[in-house]
């Protein structure tokens, strides 16, 4: 049996039982509470687990406490206690328990600290106390009436609930005195755990740059000598870090825009010249607008392959009745009627596919002025 | 008489690339590296245009704009950037540049747009035409200022012919009208597009974190 790191509440040993023994970590945290507050076998027997398992070996950052769940079987064991103190199931001395688990909990707290934080603590702790006369004054006289007040009422002890009273008194004093300790404790755990994601997040950062960034820049490195290649990784590139810094995770078949911005990229990506695109507005894709789509990607080919253009352009705008793309390029043109029949990148991909979609396709072009294809349809309203 | 412009952008390969690439008729007269340095050369040698960077140590593009036109400066601003976040382009022409411009523009086109904005025109790239429409378009909420807060028809075809990648002299030629009435209509977006108080621009920006 070994002792975890990841997911150890305490030292893992619970955990460990649990792994042992294929049960459920919760099942054995629950046994060590009830262990513990019946008769206080169970702090004993784990401390002991803890002596003499060895710790399991990990690798890399130890991952964070669930601090929630400590608090929770914490309480778990607190309430135990006192409803046994209260029906008296369990004896009187148990009432010193609830005092020796807070100061096992704090002793852990301590021993995981580093030394400079422990310093850190210390001096706040002083500083504290020395800056909160009243406070601590307040504190002071609640101590000292509970504990005369307990004395008091000890000769008769018959009367249980004066006694419990003051108790009660008594650790109120100790608490208004801890509290400053306790939430400089807990202000100073919050921002190891902040620092802790922070630390997280660049190191993330850091893996993305050096997967994606640094590697196209030795590509290029590579492939100094030809511009045109070097132009699409560099666009590639560039397009997939602005995605990730800027765009929210998108389904690339779920809506228009979407969809039009993947098309392009892939295009891009095949043919080596730049496709801007500007989207206004957005839908959610439907079959006719993926057809749409479809002809909007062959215009795209058409312009990258055949133009000679050093850019193409595409505009989409979806408006509530009607959807309209734009894929325009500055290349050389053509004459629409000389294109032949058979020809079925513009005829079937584009016109047909537009029509037979319920849309139409418009395509305006002259030998040295360019072309611009213009999609339109029509927004059902069902 | 040429146009004097001031580069300010903190990177200094960037700098001295836009210098190599700008045409004839513009005068690069000095060049700032952050925003102390820059609202002090713009005060001191009154460019005709400044070419701003958005993202730059201390505040940016915006705080460039907020000292110096807060200080009642005239000088005319076009801001250049990488990024294409509609928070971003959005800003600074609400900060008061008079356009904007992605950095991988071609030399004639910048040089072309700085002209344009020293003229006291406005400069409209494809995309920031786009994220008008857009804004525009998106609004349900009753406008406070109707003049101001939404675009005529000519304004949203001017821009949809922008945002199709035409140049203003093909904008003009497509619709029948002078160079001169597109730059006014592209001026008149602009100042809609500083002086609209419509808060959802601002919060549409930021909730659209698109490129």
């Amino acid at each position: 049996m070994t002792r975890p790191v990841d997911g150890q509440l305490v030292a893992g040993v619970a955990k460990g039982i649990a792994q042992q023994l294929n049960l459920d970590p919760v099942v054995i945290r629950l046994a060590f509470v009830l262990l513990t507050v019946v008769n206080g076998i169970g702090i004993v027997a784990y401390a002991a687990l803890w002596l003499f398992t060895p710790r399991r070996p990990y690798e890399g950052v130890p991952p964070q406490r669930d601090w929630s769940q400590i608090a929770a079987f914490t309480a778990i064991g607190m309430a135990l206690m006192v409803f046994g103190w209260l029906t008296g199931a369990s004896g009187g001395g148990i009432a010193t328990w609830p005092i020796a688990v807070v100061g096992i909990g704090a002793l852990i707290l301590w021993q995981q600290a580093d030394p400079d934080r422990r310093r850190r603590w210390m001096s706040g702790a002083v500083k504290g106390v020395r800056h909160n006369h009243i406070r601590s004054l307040i504190g002071m006289a609640l101590v000292v009436i509970g504990a005369s007040g307990f004395l008091y009422v000890q000769g008769e002890f018959a009367e249980m609930r004066p006694g419990l009273l003051f108790t009660a008194v008594v650790v109120g004093g100790l608490a208004v005195i801890a509290a400053p300790w306790l939430a400089g404790l807990w202000k100073e755990l919050q921002l190891e755990r902040r620092e802790r994601i922070r630390q997280e997040e660049r190191a993330e950062f850091a893996a993305h740059v050096h997967d994606s960034v640094l590697h196209t820049l030795t590509l290029i490195q590579r492939n100094a000598h030809d511009s045109r290649e070097v132009q699409r990784l560099a666009r590639s590139q560039e397009r997939e870090l602005r995605n990730w810094l800027y765009q929210p995770e998108q389904d690339a078949d779920a809506t228009l825009a979407a969809a039009v911005r993947r098309v392009a990229a892939e295009e891009e990506d095949a043919h080596g010249v730049p496709i801007e695109i500007v989207c206004v507005g957005d839908r959610e894709l439907d079959s006719r607008f993926s057809a749409m789509v479809h002809a909007a990607r062959q215009a795209m080919v058409n312009a990258a392959k055949y133009s000679e253009s050093a850019v193409v352009s595409v505009y989409a705008e979806v408006e509530p009745e009607e959807v309209t793309i734009f894929v325009r390029d500055r290349g050389k043109g053509f004459d629409l009627n000389t294109v032949p029949d058979d020809r079925m990148g513009i005829r079937q991909s584009i016109i047909g596919r537009m029509e037979r979609n319920g849309g139409s396709a418009r395509i305006r072009t002259a030998p040295g002025e360019g072309t611009e294809v213009m999609l339109t349809m029509k927004v059902e309203n069902s | 008489m040429s146009t004097r412009v001031l580069i300010v952008d903190d990177h200094r390969l960037f700098r001295s690339g836009v210098r190599a690439e700008l045409g004839d008729g513009i005068e690069v007269v000095g060049e700032a590296e952050d925003v102390d340095t820059a609202v002090a050369r713009i005060a001191e040698l009154e460019p005709d245009v400044v070419l701003l960077d958005v993202h730059m140590p201390g505040g940016g593009g915006q705080e460039v704009l907020r000292r110096v036109l807060g200080s009642g400066s005239s000088v005319r601003f076009l801001a250049l950037s990488v990024s294409d976040a509609a928070e971003d382009v959005i800003g600074v022409i609400r900060g008061g540049a008079r356009g904007y411009v992605t950095k991988t523009i071609s030399g004639r086109e910048l040089t072309d747009a700085i002209k344009r904005v020293a003229e006291g025109d406005a400069v409209f790239s494809p995309r920031l035409a786009g994220f008008v429409l857009d804004a525009f378009a998106s609004s349900e909420a009753p406008s406070i200022d109707p003049e101001l807060d939404s675009l005529t028809q000519r304004e949203r075809e001017v821009l949809r012919l922008i945002a199709r990648g035409y140049a203003y002299k093909e904008i003009a030629k497509e619709l029948f009208i002078s160079v001169k009435t597109v730059e006014t209509h592209v001026s008149s977006v602009l100042r809609k597009l500083q002086l609209s108080n419509r808060h959802e621009l601002s919060r549409w920006a930021t909730a659209r974190r698109l490129v």
